[in-house]
């Protein structure tokens, strides 16, 4: 089993601290990790558990029923773009088609240099400048190829 | 109309709580409690005030339930959990301007006789999660929050708990479950919330943008509140407008706005001089309109008779270039990804219909395949306990409805006119 950090212990707390019930802060631990450890994978979940007090199921059911914490490895810059409605009416299956090409990988995967993980995600209230993605916690919006070309190949 | 919800938008550092009283800001809390919480909870109740997360329940009917409990401590929350897709009304108070937001729930704590507070943020919105904590230690500084505020025996804490990615914990239950540390899935009720909600205590579940108004309505009085707007769903309201249009954004009108004012005065129009074909009214579980539909009234009722909802009031806009079928699979797959598994006929139904509408959009759909949809949309129908499945149902029917010779050409043509394909999704 992996150890977490001081740092993030220190936040696990200063989250619990918010609640009645210190359960309620185990989003904020998985956050917390995610944060240090860059993925959940099944230990750094499992030492979750431990630090909040539930048991380990409870806390993989926990990290496996949401889409924003990362059950695998990703690369240093997460691409997530929206496909939902909004989006996809303004054109953002055919640069989801670019991405692919541009990094020379199928949603879902990670360029094998580590750089780059591509996501198609559900709506990210971004749909007055669709279509619109988020790299990291960055919003971009309005998007075009070329926008995203540019955006690409500024990232190191 | 004068800009009151929105009024702070343009204002610079206005999430700076010194910029936003400047700006006239926590006035309401001098008003509140100079009015004691009966007549602030008598007051939100005269102005009619409805929820304006999708359920249009009287905000201070829910309140009422609340306060008649008899049981401490009682817990207030913000769904900012904006997660129906074609929503975007909230971002604004979330990371631009959260003392307006922090505002209305002191207020509103206040007439409930809550103590507690927590703002549910989706964990899509980073940057809200830093501009709202920021924002309340802020307001902890100046005695907004904490013991004893501004000198009353009135004390509230809040603090901001934040979801990672999942539409269903919007719904209130389940968005109390997510809070307390578990899969936000839904609570079958009773017990109601009003009695058994956070931690099992009494607890309120406001939307974002019921408890900004709260304030105006302290402010500038219920009267004043209500005469804007329709006399079913009075007030101001953020209308998000996406899609085909030339002006697509965030734009705050009276409740009551037609669909044609929303589209084509404010929206200007469809995009690129085309057709409009259709237009989802209040958020992707809300059934589509009509061209012919154009001249409702933007309200609880009017949409309501005419077989839709005003939902969040994210009106999404469909030209004469977009494929109804196509758009009906997109949102049967997000409702897939999204249904968290309880009931069979949500889950089943929902893989069994991304499935079959993925085969008539990609030219391998069935005769058949209408009439299952139809069977498998009035097997979810009131048979799932929360409202998921039931919005899952609504694009389906309603593109049946107006738009069936379109599913029924892709079958006879084997493909989708305009050349899309659905794609495989994980």
């Amino acid at each position: 089993m992996v150890t977490l950090s001081e740092n993030t212990l220190q936040e696990i707390e200063k989250a619990a601290s918010k609640y009645v019930d210190r359960k309620s802060a185990l989003m904020a631990a998985l956050w917390a990790a995610q944060a240090e450890f860059g993925q959940l994978s099944p230990d750094v979940i499992e030492a979750v558990a431990e630090v909040i007090g539930v048991s380990n199921a409870k806390a993989q059911g926990l990290a496996t029923y949401h889409s924003l914490y990362w059950k695998k490895s990703v690369g240093k810059y997460v691409v997530m773009l929206c496909t939902n409605i909004a989006c996809t009416l303004m054109g953002a299956e055919t640069l989801l088609e670019h991405l692919e090409k541009k990094l020379g990988i199928h949603e879902g995967e990670t360029t094998p240099d580590g750089m780059f993980t591509l996501q198609e995600v559900e709506c990210i209230g971004s749909c007055g400048n669709a279509p619109a993605m988020v790299i990291n916690e960055t919003f971009y919006y309005d998007l075009t190829a070329e926008k995203i070309d540019g955006i690409l190949g500024s990232l190191k | 109309m004068e800009k009151i919800l929105l009024k702070n938008a343009d204002v610079p550092n206005i999430n700076d709580i010194d910029v936003y009283i400047a700006n006239g800001g926590y006035k309401s809390l001098d008003k509140a409690f100079q009015m004691g919480s009966t007549a602030v909870l008598e007051e939100v109740k005269r102005s009619g005030l409805r929820g304006r997360g999708g359920a249009w329940f009287p905000a201070g009917m829910k309140w009422q339930f609340c306060v008649e409990v008899n049981k401490f401590p009682k817990y207030l929350i913000a769904n900012a959990d904006e997660g129906e897709p074609a929503t975007f009304k909230d971002r604004p108070f979330l990371e631009k301007d959260p003392h307006q937001l922090i505002e209305g729930m002191i207020v509103s704590a206040y007439a409930i006789g809550a103590s507690k507070g927590y703002i549910y943020l989706r964990g899509e919105y980073p940057q809200g999660y830093k501009v709202l904590n920021a924002a309340i230690d802020q307001a902890y500084k100046k005695n907004m929050l904490g013991n004893n505020i501004k000198g009353t025996d009135f004390s509230f804490d809040l603090a901001v708990h934040r979801g990672a990615g999942a539409y269903i914990c919007g719904e209130a239950s389940a968005l109390i479950e997510s809070l307390e540390g578990k899969r936000g899935q839904f609570r079958v009720r009773p017990p109601y919330m009003a009695t058994h909600g956070a931690f099992g205590m009494p607890t309120v579940v406001n939307n974002v943008e019921t408890l900004v108004n709260v304030s105006h309505i302290i402010n500038g009085g219920a009267d004043w509140w209500s005469s804007i707007g329709s006399k079913d769903s009075p007030g101001p309201k953020v209308f998000g407008i996406s899609g085909h249009l030339q002006r697509p954004g965030l734009y705050e009108l009276p409740m009551g706005v037609t669909l044609r004012e929303l589209i084509y005065e404010h929206g200007g129009g469809i995009k690129d001089g085309k057709e409009l074909k259709a237009v989802i009214p209040g958020g992707v579980s809300t059934a589509m309109l009509t061209p012919e539909h154009l001249d409702i009234k933007m309200d609880v009722k009017s949409l309501q008779s005419a077989g839709s909802a005003i939902g969040s009031g994210a009106t999404t806009v469909m030209s004469e270039d977009a494929c109804v079928v196509h758009m009906v699979w997109r949102a049967m797959a997000f409702f897939y990804h999204e249904s968290c598994g309880r009931c069979t006929p949500c889950r089943e139904g929902t893989d069994w219909m991304v499935k079959i509408l993925a085969r008539i959009e990609n030219g391998e759909g069935r005769t058949e395949d209408l009439k299952i949809l139809e069977d498998v949309c009035h097997t979810i129908h009131n048979n799932c306990f929360c409202p998921l499945g039931e919005g899952a149902v609504n694009p389906v029917l309603s593109g049946l409805k107006y738009f069936r010779q379109d599913f029924e050409e892709h079958i006879r043509t084997r493909g989708c006119p305009k050349g899309l394909r659905a794609r495989a999704r994980h």
